[in-house]
């Protein structure tokens, strides 16, 4: 990054990146100019994402134990994803069929990812991270 | 699409991840996002026949 990017990069609201990279895999890398490695995270949580839905994955709505609760907290580090595939009534309610296990957790997991993604662009803002 | 497959996705995916996020130059992302997905893979591989020798 040139001397002009990183004083561009080093000024507005600094927690921006870490907000666009919450609702949309990848912004936050994005915005920060690194294009290649936003372009890697977001295809990698799209992918295992879309391979939840796809293997008929649950979409955790609502927290009735311990397990619900841990399941939605993930389920809601996908951000926009998370919200758009509720608002479509995408994934199932009941896990019915053995890969619907399977898609569950793969949508969990990209939202764990998604959020260690959003915190990664979050380190690059502050410097934290070279 | 088999088990197996999903495992190397998932190991795929989740590598790529790791490697960009927890190394800084992009020859130590690669090489620690292969050293995870030989990780995932191969724990998943290892204890597949462990679950396997102990069923028999």
């Amino acid at each position: 990054m040139n001397a002009a990017a990183k004083q561009d990069s080093k000024q507005g609201f600094v927690y921006l990146p870490l907000i666009a990279g919450w609702l949309v895999p990848g912004a936050g890398h994005f915005l920060l100019g690194k294009w290649g490695r936003g372009a890697l995270l977001a295809a990698s949580i799209l992918g295992m994402f879309a391979m939840g839905i796809a293997m008929q994955g649950k979409l955790y709505s609502s927290a009735h134990d311990i397990l619900d609760i841990l399941g939605l907290a993930g389920d809601l580090g996908n951000g926009l994803l998370y919200f758009v595939s509720r608002v479509m009534g995408l994934g199932a309610d009941q896990v019915q069929v053995t890969t619907a296990d399977y898609g569950t957790r793969f949508i969990v997991v990209a939202g764990l990812l998604n959020v260690i993604a959003a915190v990664d662009a979050h380190n690059l803002r502050t410097g934290r991270k070279a | 699409m088999t088990h197996f497959t999903a495992v190397l996705l998932f190991a795929l995916f989740a590598s790529v991840v790791f490697g960009i996020t927890q190394r800084e130059t992009p020859k130590r992302m690669l090489r620690y996002g292969i050293y995870c997905f030989v990780l995932f893979a191969g724990s998943a591989i290892v204890l597949s026949w462990v679950m396997f020798l102990i069923a028999r």
